[in-house]
């Protein structure tokens, strides 16, 4: 053998040694991930084309009927309208909200460590707690908030019975309860916006909130590219907190896409049109992340 | 001074939800259910809720079913993706790329839509109401492989090399080299795992149906409605479940808000 040779081999032998060790160290995490993400993720798509229900009637390949089925099924799009509103009111003074309250406590004031405990103790919070918690201050004879109206000659509002006012208290709810996380977010970029800027603007004759709009607002775009996607995908997976407070109710009103596909699997038991179900609406959070993306880059090209 | 008070009456408003909680759960029941706004009861304050909530109820064996799976989903994740990150980071092995983009793909499936072929597959592993049933599907995170890789990235590969000369293996690298320079990281990554885990409503829910193996936020709402009009147990059981997370904040916050701001994971 010649030397090249030799360490061919050797280079070869060296190749097997690094894949073997490669997959030893990736192994437990590629084997859960496909046992349970990629299998039953295949499996759903099988079952979105079949008849399958809870006895197995009616199993057996259908094509695209359940895809058919879901389109022309008002619920569905009944569900999946809520779940877009949803997304829409919560957003927005999530996003807005989050960014005051970040202001106001970077702005310097004592007691800083009770304000960032204030907003951020709800997040650690179960949706069952959350749901506890504000079920007891909705209800409509005994709760806090209409206890507090009546003081003011005000209410009763049936905050989570009258369909006009339902998906709002939902929505109050869920602000609550995670405005801690963008809270947070925003904390932390904000401290990392150099001092010398606002000296700079200051000397130029900026008062504050000229500096707010031409260098925190802007400087804070990423993070705020970053929570906006976060949060619509967030949003549109809504289910805990819906389900628990109002179970998709008054008449339908706030129920979400995520309750109608537990629904239509689980006190349905049609898995094959749940899980047709799942997939059309995986194909709409695809599009929205797409979306966003293009939208960020651009933004960030431009 | 006017940002103060707007500051104040926020900071308020969030925390009345709780505060009004507590009060409820130190009630007596008759006031509880009494139709009018109190900060003194009549009755005085209790903690009758709380011994029955703790004494009738199956509170302590449902926060037993939840620091178990959550124990054990947090750490199998911080295992797995510890190891796997390193594997991205550092070694190039043959399908590293396409297990890869496969994560990167896999981030964007919420996993609520796959509860109905995840729970078929349960029922064929004869895992429904179990507690692997309830840890395995939650015990991987493709997002934390990818903080974990891009945290080794960072680590000069000198500091390996100087061991790796001295005849350890990669598995005693990994172990006694990059594993305690990661201590913040590993930190985080498991807090926020342990959190998720513990709160996590969706899954459980759907995996068991035996009320002796449920997890706290799964019975708690079996309870809301059988306590029916049971105030002040109802907010007894809420807050006692509340509790153990609070505890894990005041002791870990520093990583807790460090984590979120460093690497902005967690979300709901």
């Amino acid at each position: 053998m010649t030397t090249e040779e030799v360490t061919a081999q050797g280079k070869a032998r060296a190749k097997r040694g690094e894949t073997l060790a490669g997959w030893a160290f990736a192994a437990p995490f590629a084997v859960l991930f496909v046992l349970f993400l990629v299998v039953p993720a295949i499996y759903g798509l099988y079952l979105s084309f079949t008849g399958e229900t809870l006895t197995g009637a009616g199993s057996g390949l259908v094509g695209f009927s359940n895809y058919v089925d879901a389109l022309r099924d008002p619920d569905m799009w009944k569900s999946l309208g809520n779940t877009v509103w949803f997304t829409a009111l919560s957003t927005i003074p999530l996003i807005v909200l989050s960014l005051a309250l970040a202001l106001l406590v970077n702005l310097g004031l004592p007691g800083r460590w009770l304000w960032r405990l204030s907003f951020f103790l709800p997040y650690l919070l179960a949706s069952t707690v959350v749901v506890m918690f504000w079920s007891w201050m909705y209800n409509p004879k005994l709760g806090l908030i209409n206890g507090v109206l009546e003081k003011f000659g005000a209410g009763p509002v049936a905050w989570l019975q009258d369909p006009k006012v339902a998906m709002i208290s939902v929505v109050i709810t869920t602000l609550w309860w995670t405005i801690g996380f963008n809270f947070l977010l925003y904390l932390a970029a904000l401290q990392n916006i150099p001092e010398q800027q606002f000296e700079a603007a200051a000397l130029d004759g900026a008062g504050k909130w000229r500096q707010l709009f031409s260098i925190v607002i802007p400087q804070l775009a990423p993070t705020t590219a970053l929570l906006v996607t976060l949060q619509v995908l967030a949003s549109l997976k809504v289910f805990d907190q819906i389900y628990m407070l109002t179970n998709g109710g008054p008449a339908g009103k706030t129920r979400s896409i995520v309750q109608y596909i537990y629904e239509s699997g689980f006190t349905g038991y049609r898995f094959g049109y749940s899980s047709a179900i799942s997939y059309l609406f995986f194909a709409l959070i695809v599009l929205v992340s797409l979306a966003q993306y293009k939208l960020i880059n651009r933004r960030s090209a431009a | 001074m006017a940002a103060l008070l707007v500051l104040a009456v926020l900071a308020v408003t969030w925390l009345v939800p709780f505060a009004w909680a507590v009060l409820t759960s130190l009630k007596s029941e008759a006031d509880a259910g009494a139709s009018q706004i109190t900060l003194s009861p009549p009755d005085g304050l209790s903690f009758e809720a709380y011994r029955k909530v703790l004494s009738a109820g199956d509170i302590p064996s449902w926060a037993w079913n939840s620091l178990i799976t959550s124990v054990a989903i947090t750490f199998i994740t911080v295992a797995t993706s510890a190891l796997a990150g390193y594997a991205f980071s550092r070694v190039n092995f043959k399908g590293k790329r396409l297990l890869y983009a496969a994560i990167i793909a896999a981030i964007i499936i919420p996993p609520q839509l796959l509860i109905v072929p995840l729970f078929r597959q349960m029922l064929a592993f004869n895992l429904v109401d179990t507690y692997w049933g309830i840890i395995l599907p939650q015990a991987f995170a493709p997002a934390m492989v990818l903080i974990l890789k891009r945290f080794f990235d960072q680590i000069p590969v000198e500091l390996e090399d100087a061991a790796r000369v001295d005849g350890a293996g990669r598995l005693r690298v990994f172990w006694s080299v990059v594993l305690p320079l990661s201590r913040p990281i590993l930190a985080a990554v498991a807090i926020f795992v342990f959190i998720g885990a513990w709160n996590n409503f969706l899954w459980p829910f759907i995996v068991t149906t035996d009320a002796d193996l449920m997890t706290l936020p799964v019975g708690l709402q079996t309870v809301k409605s059988a306590y029916g009009l049971q105030y002040a147990q109802n907010m007894a059981s809420a807050i006692l479940a509340a509790l153990p997370l609070v505890v894990v904040f005041l002791f870990f916050q520093r990583q807790i808000i460090k984590g979120i701001a460093t690497t902005g994971f967690g979300g709901q």
